[in-house]
């Protein structure tokens, strides 16, 4: 393995490992701020125990999410210092911008959330979690605004062999940015929707504090359905947008080695033969592909050996523009499928508890259990499609993933950074699965028990008087 | 002046910041070990930045992505060429992080004292390989013509970068007990300042040798022949005042000084560097400078304009919150 390949392996796992946590965050203090909202309003405790059994979840995740994030930060000099010189005048602008305006917002309102319950009223308690919950969106928002610009440079020209940016207000403007931000947000609040649900129906058929998880339920499976047909209306017109703006990514999404034909049908599934560059069986859909491309049942679509040629001619030859087939096929197949089943599944959920007979449905809260790991597997595919079906490039049309690598990192230095980053990812992982776990089983009690703690108030002198 | 030095002096200014917010949650993190004596105490301890640690954390990245943004050759550069310390402290900082934050939801002893060693590790480790990076880079590294740089171990790790860190150490520890004296009532306040004076001592000596190495081993007195001296002589008359005060159980006073020390030597290392960035050993003529290390005017301006019109609303809330937590903490009963 060669130091690109390292540097490559490590980029996936370090994204997709940050990446579990930060839609947690994202929805968890989402729904924090809500219940803090009715506490305010409807001065039920119940909202305060909410708040706080939730946002206990919300404060395990933040943690490694703010620990994975300063790697994702530095990874670019450490691993990608050509990139970094290529695009720093672009990129590094949104990254600075992310620390200024949402950062410092999440970091400080969380202290005044966690630790300002006895000194400041209620409404600011509310107001400073919806401050973490703008400031946990403004960053996805400015973070994807860098991402963004990767799959689709805009408002800048190429000096000296170097990015210069010419219009920021492209940069926030980027019509990828406008599909890919929904998308990502919406991910991001089913996956709080399907944790609250989850655990709550967890805690329903162990009949354990059923009027407090029957009310997180209700809330989760709100969220988790308008963020279900969210998900699928902005990925429709994320994929419409990306048949125009990156053809090759939507070609090696759909397998599609030769040019459709009108119209065009979709493949459910196939066997891709990526040495040949064929199928050797497929499930067709008629129509569909046309539909999902052009919201029209006519049209077809370029394939990717009519794509390669072009970008040939556009780019230079010697370069397989082709990203690795499979991979892209079945994210694309496994991401859109579990959204399609977070959908029915919020329907359902939203259905039995309107009714009020969820806590008879066992099939139905033992499945939510389960579903719990969908919003996760989606978003993880949904990303390795994006950066996957983007190579060879990382700034795509202009920068290739094999210029980007620094020249002065050895082998030996990036295996080992990669050994150590993995082993303490594996750890954190298995540490946070078994706190989220406890925590979960425990229920509000485990509130109630710290509260008795906390009640004694630790702070009683002026600390600059004497 | 122009964009470039703004934005070197923006850049200063963040790490100068990080050094003297996080330098206190460093040194109460060492406290927890060093100064408590069973885990009531360390509870108290670590309450006394409860709020505040997460923030100042986001002084270094902001210092980071600032650096990407404004010189993405100094970032790129620095980076890449510090690999292993760079791998070293996110580790570091990945366990510190991790185990403050852990240490609230363990439910076991053991389990505790677990997350507690994070803490402790890390708060020593992190500045400690800070302080090596930025002793090292006034001294000056292997940096090539295509401002590559291809460093060997000593070039990382030697006398100067070891005492440059060790300093570090103790300048963060010294704050962060002030900021203990500050912040507790009891028990624990009254040792954090006997502690203190026993850390002095240790930093005036760390302090001193420093300066000295300083004289042979970089340019900085003789770029700075008025600066470089004033700065460390007002550093060592911070310490000799932080100390006084502390002694004299005026807190207050005694924060603002141990913090004025770790302004006046980040100050110091920054001012020595300017124009440079990163000095190369090679030939002063591969050297990055803010010129040739910067990024282009546009998004300067545009950086600029951004700042400007956040840093104050950043600020004032960050002031807000210590202000609403400003009360002594009390040992648990």
């Amino acid at each position: 393995m060669e130091v690109l390949d390292l540097a490559r392996i490590q980029y996936a796992i370090t994204t997709i490992f940050h990446f579990f946590f930060v839609p947690v965050s994202i929805s968890m203090i989402f729904f924090v701020a809500i219940f803090e909202t009715m506490y305010v309003w409807k001065k039920k405790k119940i909202y305060l125990d909410m708040s706080l059994f939730w946002g206990k979840i919300f404060l395990l995740s933040f943690a490694i999410g703010v620990v994975t994030g300063i790697l994702q930060e530095f990874q670019f000099g450490m691993n990608w210092s050509e990139y970094s010189r290529f695009m720093g005048d672009v990129f590094g602008a949104p990254l600075a911008v992310e620390a200024l305006l949402a950062f410092f917002m999440e970091s400080t309102f969380i202290g005044v959330w966690m630790f300002g319950r006895n000194k400041l009223p209620k409404w600011v308690i509310a107001l400073s979690a919806w401050l973490v919950a703008l400031g946990t969106t403004l960053s996805a928002l400015w973070i994807l605004a860098a991402n963004s610009f990767m799959q689709e440079p805009v408002g800048f020209k190429v000096e000296n062999g170097k990015a210069v940016l010419t219009s920021f207000s492209a940069l926030i403007t980027n019509p990828q940015l406008l599909v890919e931000f929904p998308h990502t947000i919406f991910g991001a609040l089913a996956t709080g929707g399907f944790m609250i649900g989850g655990i709550s129906a967890y805690n329903l058929l162990k009949k354990r504090n059923t009027e407090f998880f029957k009310k997180s339920f209700n809330y989760s499976m709100i969220v988790a359905c308008i963020a279900g047909f969210g998900i699928v209306f902005s990925g429709h017109s994320q994929a419409q947008h990306l048949m125009e703006s990156q053809p090759m990514k939507m070609a090696a999404s759909e397998a599609l080695w030769n040019d459709s034909g009108d119209p065009a049908a979709w493949t459910l599934i196939g066997d891709i033969d990526t040495k040949n560059k064929e199928n050797k069986w497929e499930v067709n859909i008629p129509y569909l592909l046309s539909y999902l491309a052009y919201s029209d049942f006519n049209g077809s679509v370029e394939g990717m050996k009519t794509l390669q040629a072009k970008y040939e001619k556009l780019y230079g030859d010697n370069v397989n523009y082709i990203p690795p087939v499979k991979t892209v096929f079945w994210s694309f197949r496994i991401m859109a499928g579990f959204g399609g089943l977070m959908v029915l599944l919020s329907l359902m959920g939203l259905w039995f508890a309107n009714r009020g007979s969820i806590v008879n449905k066992k099939w139905f809260l033992r499945s939510m259990i389960g579903a719990i790991t969908l919003p996760f597997i989606a978003n993880t595919t949904g990303w390795i499609m994006t950066e996957i079906g983007r190579q060879p490039w990382t700034v795509f049309g202009y920068y290739t993933t094999a210029q980007s690598i620094s020249p002065n990192v050895s082998k030996g230095q990036i295996l080992f950074s990669t050994i150590s980053f993995s082993s303490a990812y594996v750890i954190l992982a298995i540490i946070m699965i078994m706190m989220v776990a406890r925590v979960a089983k425990q229920g509000p009690d485990i509130i109630l028990k710290e509260n008795v703690n906390t009640k004694v108030d630790l702070m009683d002198k002026e600390a600059f008087g004497e | 002046m122009s964009l470039e030095e703004l934005w070197f002096v923006l850049i200063a200014v963040l790490f100068v910041g990080f050094f003297f917010l996080e330098g206190f949650d460093f040194g109460v993190g060492m406290s927890t070990r060093l100064l408590a004596k069973n885990k009531h105490e360390r509870e108290q301890i670590q309450a006394t930045i409860g709020p505040f640690w997460d923030a100042n954390e986001v002084w270094l990245i902001t210092a980071g992505g600032a650096l990407f943004a404004a010189f993405p050759n100094w970032y790129a550069t620095m980076f890449s060429g510090y690999y292993t310390l760079f791998v070293i402290l996110l580790l570091v900082l990945i366990a510190r992080g991790v185990g403050i934050e852990y240490s609230h939801h363990a439910k076991s002893d053991q389990g505790k004292n677990l997350w507690y060693w994070l803490f402790f590790i890390g708060s020593v480790a992190a500045p400690f390989l800070l302080g090596m990076l930025f002793t090292s880079l006034v001294r000056g590294m292997p940096i090539d013509a295509k401002m590559h740089l291809y460093g060997s171990f000593s070039d990382f790790v030697n006398v100067y970068s070891l005492v440059g860190g060790l300093a570090v150490v103790l300048l963060s520890l010294v704050h962060g007990l002030t900021f203990i004296g500050l912040r507790t009532t009891g028990d624990v306040r009254k040792r954090a300042i006997s502690l203190l004076n026993k850390v002095y001592i240790l930093l005036f000596v760390g302090e001193v040798i420093f300066a000295v190495l300083s004289y042979y081993q970089t340019d900085l007195f003789t770029v700075r022949p008025v600066a470089t001296p004033l700065l460390l002589g007002l550093t060592v008359l911070a310490t000799v005042l932080g100390m006084l005060f502390a002694n004299k159980k005026r807190e207050g006073f005694a924060f603002t000084f141990s913090g004025l020390a770790i302004v006046f030597v980040v100050s110091m290392l920054f001012i020595g560097l300017f124009p440079r960035v990163m000095i190369s050993s090679i030939d002063p003529s591969f050297n990055l400078t803010i010129e040739n290390a910067a990024s282009g005017h546009y998004t300067l301006s545009v950086m600029t304009k951004v700042a400007c019109t956040l840093l104050p609303f950043v600020l004032g809330y960050q002031i807000w919150s210590y202000y609403v937590f400003r009360k002594r903490i009390s040992p648990k009963k």
